[in-house]
């Protein structure tokens, strides 16, 4: 693990970063509970990928990010809306696809996008996003700007012509793309040592880019490969790709019947959970004790029960809008 | 006006357009040193450089999302595509990203990306290499469509393009790229979308063609008038989408006949959308059955004698004409 990776200076990051950490993913892992209830509910219809296990990956990369740096993921991708300080009202209200979502109900879980925040989508064509991603860095590199682009995929992603295809163009471009790689161990429920023939790290490494493996259940750890990664990019020195261990503890959708696996594997994997980890360590250096604890856990469920009634409350949008933004209006500029 | 070739007409859109806006920027297959495969953009890098005239790998799902991704963040990127045929392996970003993403998240971003690409048969490529996907393309909502027949609207529509908020697939018929026609001189002269041009008027039969099918519409007229005494009015449609049917209907209405003519297969193709419109739009003006002519139901042919009889021609025009009368 973490080959190339100095000694975690995050050992010692500030309490109130591990803090804000800490809370990010209890809130993450709440509000993914809660849409597995909102869904049996049939409040959220739809394909539903819920992201609990893998909290530390969101919040470890995105919180390395700056407000200038733009965001593409898949479509499990709340748990990086969440961490990039989306409100979560508009993204539970886009689930229950109401005017108040972040994409007003157009576009649903596996879409969720906030322009305001460079979240630049949710994409549900695995590795789809992979070179758009590559053309923000084009865009970036272009403008002599020095704001960097943050690609998140999963293990499955990387048997697609897409990945090769954006990496390649980054690589020769020299473009600033931090590649992430959630490899949570399936691409639905084939394992990734049966669909490729490396590792994944080593596939990008094949293309010339700085690449790390990383331990995705360790937010702190995360935190700080991203952050090496950006610094690489915005020096200008290309990307820099990032595979991050995890795991989901969930299946892949509501639909899954989980026949690939175990019960004890998946324990196996809850043994090491990033927020246990983080609670753990954090009260062990003393910057946490347990009413401080059940204060983010209180915190948490009330801000997703809210969260849920603000969604509940927000209207349907009207069938008149059926045909708006097929295509934009032209300003008559031009 | 100067008269020129249609690729000369299409290379001076996008110079004047780099020069009007430094957002503006090329990349594609061999565009840059090789002057591109059809030479539409020869001279463009010396110009401009490697930066604003961007030579890519065989990527075409890669290039083209790269497209979708700088034109998120701002930019105006054409894409050029070898050629259509090659389109096919990028349509998820066409399809699933750039056509899609400003009505998905209701308006927060648009995609401002010109793809240009090379289509059309008739040059013994065979089947993978002789598509004619226009059709195809003004399917998805999203999308602009355009496929100019002229010089001078090649021009006038591709700079429209670039100033166009939407994604542009701007199609261009290979057998056209050495056709001469008068270009308008003034750079601000923009033709319009969604726009169809009545190419001749005539009061007997309507002839609808886009892209190279314009031309045998034309040359069916000429036949129809010297030899039959008939006079056909030939419209050019210049954009699929948006599409213009009103002139279509317009002249329906006059001629009461209408002949759609298309080089692409017959089996679903964008002829029988116009026919069916036709059909729902003037169905009393209509004194016979709206014809189509079109491609033959196969895949190319690389033999010249074969690719001939699976094409359309101005003498299959002209029977279809006859036929309804
Ligand atoms: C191009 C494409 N093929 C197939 C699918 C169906 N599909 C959705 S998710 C998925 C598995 C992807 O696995 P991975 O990239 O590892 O992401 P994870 O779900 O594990 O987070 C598949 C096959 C799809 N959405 N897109
Ligand atoms: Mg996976």
């Amino acid at each position: 693990m973490g080959q190339g990776i100095p000694e975690i200076a995050g050992k010692s990051l500030n309490g109130d970063l591990q803090q804000q950490f800490l809370y990010e993913m209890l809130l993450i892992r709440r509000f993914e509970e809660k849409c597995a209830e909102m869904y049996s509910l049939g409040k959220i219809r739809g394909f539903l990928h819920l992201y609990t296990g893998e909290e530390a990956c969101a919040v470890g990369a995105i919180n390395a990010l700056r407000d200038d740096d733009k965001i593409v993921t898949h479509y499990r991708d709340h748990g990086h809306a969440l961490a990039r300080g989306i409100d979560a009202n508009r993204i539970m209200a886009e689930l229950f696809a109401r005017v108040d979502g972040t994409n007003k109900g157009r576009g649903g879980s596996m879409h969720i996008f906030d322009v305001d925040s460079n979240f630049l989508g949710g994409y549900a064509i695995v590795a789809g996003h992979m070179p758009i991603a590559t053309g923000l860095g084009l865009a970036a590199q272009f403008t002599q700007k020095d704001w960097a682009t943050l690609c998140i995929f999963g293990d499955g992603g990387v048997g697609e012509g897409e990945f090769h295809e954006a990496l390649n163009l980054a690589a020769i471009w020299k473009l600033p793309v931090v590649w992430f790689c959630e490899n949570n161990g399936y691409g639905m429920g084939v394992p990734f040592d049966d669909s490729l023939a490396n590792d994944v790290y080593k596939i990008a490494a094949a293309y010339q880019i700085p690449s790390v493996r990383i331990d995705g259940m360790d937010v702190l750890e995360v935190y700080s490969a991203t952050q090496l990664a950006l610094a690489h990019c915005r020096e200008g020195n290309g990307p820099y790709f990032i595979e991050a261990l995890t795991y989901r503890y969930r299946g892949h959708s509501m639909a899954d019947p989980e026949l690939y696996r175990t019960k004890e594997e998946v324990e196996s994997f809850r043994q090491k959970d990033a927020i246990q980890r983080l609670r753990n360590s954090m009260m062990a250096g003393g910057l946490l004790d347990e009413s401080g604890y059940n204060a983010l856990v209180d915190r948490v469920e009330s801000e997703v029960d809210e969260a849920v009634a603000f969604a509940d409350a927000s209207p349907e949008p009207g069938l008149h809008t059926l045909y708006d933004h097929v295509t934009k209006e032209r300003e008559e500029s031009s | 006006m100067t008269e020129m070739r249609m690729r000369d007409a299409i290379r001076d859109a996008m110079r004047e357009e780099m020069l009007r806006d430094d957002r503006v920027f090329l990349m594609g297959e061999d565009i840059g040193a090789y002057g591109g495969s059809y030479a539409c953009t020869r001279g463009l890098l010396d110009e401009f450089g490697p930066e604003r005239v961007r030579d890519t790998p065989i990527s075409e799902s890669g290039i083209v999302g790269a497209g979708v991704g700088a034109a998120l963040a701002g930019l105006v990127p054409m894409v050029e595509i070898m050629t259509i045929n090659f389109s096919l392996v990028a349509l998820d970003q066409i399809v699933n990203n750039a056509s899609k993403l400003h009505y998905m998240t209701s308006g927060q971003v648009n995609v401002p990306l010109v793809l240009r690409m090379a289509s059309g048969a008739g040059s013994q490529l065979g089947a993978t290499h002789s598509h004619s996907l226009e059709g195809m393309f003004a399917h998805f909502p999203g999308l602009t469509v355009v496929c100019p027949a002229f010089p001078g609207d090649a021009k006038g529509l591709l700079k429209r393009a670039f100033r166009e908020p939407n994604p542009v697939v701007f199609i261009e018929h290979t057998a056209l790229y050495g056709v001469r026609g008068e270009v308008p001189e003034d750079p601000e002269h923009l033709v319009e979308f969604g726009e169809a041009a009545v190419l001749r008027s005539g009061k007997d039969v309507t002839l609808v063609g886009y892209s190279g099918s314009v031309h045998q519409c034309t040359r069916a007229a000429d036949i129809l008038a010297a030899e039959h005494g008939l006079a056909a009015e030939v419209i050019d449609l210049r954009t699929l989408r948006p599409l213009d049917m009103s002139t279509v209907i317009k002249s329906v209405q006059q001629t009461n006949r209408a002949v759609v003519v298309e080089d692409d297969w017959k089996f679903g193709g964008f002829a029988g959308e116009i026919s069916a419109q036709i059909m729902e739009l003037a169905f009393d003006w209509l004194d016979a059955p709206v014809a189509r002519v079109a491609g033959k139901d196969v895949p190319m042919p690389y033999n010249r004698n074969l690719e001939y009889a699976a094409l359309p021609s101005e003498e299959d025009v002209v029977e279809a004409v006859l036929g309804m009368l």
